[in-house]
């Protein structure tokens, strides 16, 4: 990867001049996320609990609160390897509880692009990855092949469903002596679009950071082959 | 004082919850929570049967109410969230996207937004072989997993001292954001597992950057070390460098899979090489913790 552009991303935080402060309490009370208490000698804020609203520096009567942006990550540009692919990746400083301000700017590049966009979301159904997920066109499930990653689709499904993106699925490190995954996918209509074997070879390329569709024809056929099928389904490909 | 061990990882799917699983059977009167509140697994390990039941309130939403708006859009050039938007000149939430700060309510001039408490997801203390077990159920897509977190630990805690059992097991949330400072917030010690592939490594620098920084206890443990040999020697170097501690390597092996499908912990393969592995790494905590 070559990163050519790098943005540092920053939300407001409060801070308060204590010389103004009254010390009412308003902003102490306003915050939903505990993040401000007041003493009589002064103001204490703590940063780690703050979503940076501004709720506290609307409402003092005094306007003692003054909002300072602070760095909470870094969001990079560039170009592939292989040229004509652009990559986006964010990244959260240490510390830092919620990378949704970082996923809302690296979607909002990609928004200024025509092209197919494709989103690498984080684990789970939290936040972060209902950001990821919102306003796109469709979701591809990655599922491992055991009763774990079955319930972890179920509880997946749950939230694509609820949030009304088309899916699909990818059956990942499959194997044929548990059929879990396979059954619910059939029972409920959800496509399989792919099933990954567990496969020492694709798991050693895969740790040296190796793509093992760049290694096997018949695998870069397969992907090419899901690509067109999202097409399709997601209705791109006749735009 | 209650031993509190939270095991975690970088990135997801390392086997935090097998190796909790595994010591789970290891330890005697343990408390175990499992703290993975966005896709908890432990449950389908340790076949729990729920005693009781909490609701758990993770914060409010907002709502409008359509007869009041009058569809000025303040509250939407006021929202930081990108949450509210007008349709058919009336402001409407997207509930995903309100955080609930209720900066919509404070600056609206008609007085049409209200915020409400949601049901977020529920916790449970159950019963299981191994012993008590405090877990929980986020409903997907909700907001504020740390806090959840921090009531199972609380309620394991809790458990644990009433009953005067030395040790909490904690299966802990991946990655490094809130659930994950949550779940090592004041443990006594944090079992990171390590797994020797390019992005695992990555992963493993980043996390211990964060327990560094929440100035906690810990070690690491490489799993599926025999997968990528070099890349282990990797993690060894690392280690060394960093001056953290390798409490334990378990290699590659079937078994674990095979126990996983099968809905138990890979204690059950007494041949099993990373059940062997496993008692080792049991051994060190026993000794470290002066459980013995």
């Amino acid at each position: 990867m070559n990163y050519s552009f790098e943005e540092k991303v920053h939300i407001p935080k409060p801070r308060v001049n204590n010389d103004v402060c009254v010390k009412c309490g308003e902003c102490s009370e306003i915050c939903q996320f505990g993040a401000i208490n007041v003493f009589k000698n002064g103001v204490m804020i703590f940063k780690s609990l703050c979503h940076g609203c501004g709720a506290c520096a609307l409402i003092c009567p005094v306007n003692a609160i003054k909002e300072i942006p602070e760095d909470m990550g870094i969001v990079k540009r560039g170009d592939a390897r292989c040229g004509s692919l652009k990559v986006g990746m964010g990244y959260l400083n240490v510390g830092e509880p919620s990378g949704v301000v970082l996923i809302k700017r690296l979607k909002k590049w990609m928004s200024d692009e025509d092209d197919v966009v494709i989103l690498d979301a984080p684990p789970g159904t939290s936040c972060p990855v209902v950001e990821t997920l919102r306003n796109t066109d469709f979701a591809l499930i990655v599922a491992e092949n055991s009763p774990f990653g079955l319930h972890d689709l179920k509880m997946v499904l749950e939230m694509v469903d609820e949030m009304n993106i088309k899916r699909g699925l990818i059956l990942n490190k499959h194997t044929d002596t548990y059929e879990g995954v396979e059954k619910y996918a059939v029972d409920n209509g959800i496509p399989i679009l792919m099933r990954i074997p567990f496969d020492m070879e694709i798991a050693s390329l895969y740790s040296r950071g190796i793509l093992f569709a760049s290694r096997y024809p018949q695998w870069k056929a397969e992907f090419e082959r899901m690509f067109s099928t999202l097409g399709e389904m997601t209705g791109w490909l006749s735009r | 004082m209650v031993i509190q061990i939270a095991i975690v990882s970088g990135k997801g799917g390392t086997g935090k919850t097998t190796l909790s699983g595994a010591l789970a059977e290891l330890f005697e009167n343990v408390v175990i929570a499992d703290c993975d509140v966005d896709a908890p697994n432990l449950h389908l390990l340790l076949n729990p049967s729920v005693i009781e039941e909490y609701e758990y309130h993770g914060g409010r939403k907002a709502h409008v109410t359509p007869e009041k708006c009058d569809g000025c859009a303040i509250c939407a050039q006021h929202c930081r969230f990108d949450a509210i938007s007008l349709v058919n000149e009336r402001a409407e939430i997207d509930e995903y996207a309100c955080e609930g700060c209720g900066v919509c309510k404070l600056v609206c001039p008609k007085d049409a937004i209200v915020l409400h408490e949601t049901l977020s997801g529920m916790f449970f203390v159950s019963k299981t072989h191994v012993g008590p077990m405090v877990h929980a159920r986020l409903k997907p897509g909700e907001e504020n997993s740390g806090k959840l977190v921090a009531e199972v630990r609380k309620k394991a805690l809790d458990i644990a001292e009433k009953r005067k059992y030395p040790v909490v097991l904690i299966d802990g949330a991946p990655g490094i954001g809130c659930p994950a400072i949550s779940t090592v917030t004041g443990v006594t010690y944090a079992l990171v597992v390590a797994e020797p592939t390019n992005s695992g490594i990555h992963d493993l620098m980043r996390i211990v950057e964060m327990l560094r920084h929440l100035r906690r206890d810990f070690g690491v443990v490489v799993n599926r070390s025999t997968l990528d040999l070099p890349n282990t020697t990797k993690i060894h170097e690392y280690c060394r460098s960093e001056d953290v501690e390798i409490i334990g390597e378990i290699p590659h092996d079937p078994l674990v899979m095979r126990a996983t499908e099968e809905g138990k912990s890979v204690m059950i393969y007494k041949e099993s090489a990373a059940a062997e592995a496993i008692k080792k790494i049991h051994r060190v905590l026993m000794k470290k913790f002066n459980l013995d």
